[in-house]
């Protein structure tokens, strides 16, 4: 019985010896694997899951608005988006509007101009900045969005926008449009259709627009420089609305 | 030596009770039947319930209208328990991330499981999503705002009516845990 334990001490030290030479091969083996010129971060970015679905980073949505096509009294634009968003169409106070035509006036000159204002889709969106919940937020592709699950009404980004794009739901609501989920006690805004977006299409307006023969607004990706958007905003003067704050609307507009 | 007799010789008619009134002695007696009809009552609402219960199971079941597509995404026992955990997942892949058309979208659920009389999920007590979430007490907002009824137009096989016999016999094969 004295034997046993005699005979058994050299087998763990085999067996320690065989684990480490084990783990040193093992972890030579990775580094090698991993060298040659291989990253964790590019293997990570090389290969999304499905690179079709879903924000795509790399795209900036933007619109450019030519307001001198655009017609005074003519709301093509408003009519699509409220028959798209299932808005009710009314311009009270407590009703929401997505999108609504202005009409602005050179003093001086007295010479007027009509343009649609909507949700400028900032880059560095004040709504989001001042949003305590996290429900006003920046997809990926530069849309701003509110995420309704999380809003609790507080109505800070209303108070935020400088465009004055955001609108409240005072009433309940019924019949709301399976793709655009609506309701009572959340703030709301200019999605860009982002439901048509993700399907490829245009926003309605855009469509409304281009359908009545005006063809005064062009939607596309700001940061691809092949697309029509970004040809236009590169050899015309385009403005944003309040340059001065900053906040790099996706929203530019040509004559004004 | 009367006395003790008195009550086995009238055991079917009970002894007046001496020094009790004929008001309290009639109170008494009108207390068996009024117990009678309780018990009868009793007996009458058990025997309904469990008539009006399967043979099999006297646990009462929600209705669980058919739904219009062949499958669900997964099996019905675990769409059960976990289509709350699905869904939430999808809301924030869908809202945040844009990811669009995928297997655990609510509005998908909807275009299939929408009834066939009111063509909603919620219109009718026996609708659904509310004849389940009725029974369970369990209160959901998520209809305050999205939508019950189908798209008009869909583009989804799902939403397609399948032959009535069928989706009669899946609804019942789903009434069954």
């Amino acid at each position: 019985m004295k034997q046993a334990p005699t005979t058994s001490t050299p087998q763990p030290s085999g067996q320690t010896d065989r684990r480490g030479f084990l783990g040193v091969a093992a972890a030579g083996l990775a580094g090698i694997l991993l060298a040659p010129g291989v990253r964790l971060i590019e293997i990570a970015q090389a290969a999304p899951a499905n690179p079709v679905t879903g924000a795509n980073p790399k795209v900036r949505w933007g619109m450019l608005i030519d307001s001198t096509k655009c017609a005074s009294g003519c709301t093509d634009c408003v009519t699509a988006c409220n028959t798209e968003n299932g808005l009710s169409g009314g311009t009270l106070p407590t009703d929401s509007q997505w999108i609504r035509k202005i009409e602005i006036k050179e003093v001086k000159t007295g010479k007027t101009q009509s343009l649609p204002m909507m949700c400028q889709h900032c880059a560095e969106p004040p709504c989001v900045d001042v949003c305590p919940t996290g429900a006003s937020f920046k997809r990926a592709d530069g849309i701003v969005l509110v995420d309704k699950h999380i809003c609790i009404g507080c109505r800070y980004c209303v108070m935020a926008c400088p465009y004055k794009a955001r609108s409240f739901v005072h009433e309940s609501l019924s019949n709301q449009k399976p793709d655009v989920p609506r309701g009572m006690g959340t703030v709301e805004g200019c999605t860009l259709c982002v439901h048509k977006v993700d399907r490829g299409e245009s926003p309605a307006c855009v469509q409304a627009c281009s359908a009545a023969g005006h063809g005064a607004i062009v939607f596309g990706d700001l940061n691809n420089p092949e697309s029509e958007i970004s040809k236009r905003v590169a050899s015309y003067a385009t403005r944003q609305i309040r340059e001065d704050l900053n906040l790099d609307t996706g929203v530019r507009y040509i004559g004004i | 030596m009367a006395h003790p007799q008195a009550p086995r010789s009238t055991r079917a008619a009970p002894p007046p009770l001496q020094g009790a009134t004929p008001a309290a002695r009639q109170s008494r007696f009108r207390g068996v039947p009024r117990f009678g009809s309780l018990v009868f009552l009793l007996g009458l609402l058990i025997g309904g319930v469990t008539h009006a219960d399967s043979p099999t199971s006297r646990v009462p079941k929600p209705v669980i209208e058919a739904a219009r597509g062949g499958q669900c995404v997964e099996d019905p026992a675990f769409m059960r328990r976990h289509h709350m955990e699905l869904l939430k997942h999808q809301r924030d892949d869908t809202m945040h991330g844009g990811i669009r058309g995928a297997k655990y979208s609510l509005k998908t659920c909807i275009e299939c499981h929408a009834s066939q009389t009111t063509n909603s999920v919620t219109a009718a007590p026996t609708n659904f999503c509310v004849s389940c979430h009725t029974y369970a007490a369990v209160k959901i907002d998520c209809f305050e705002c999205h939508a019950t009824q189908p798209q008009k137009t869909s583009s989804l096989p799902l939403a397609q009516p399948v032959p009535a016999g069928s989706s009669l016999q899946l609804g019942q094969q789903q009434v069954k845990p």
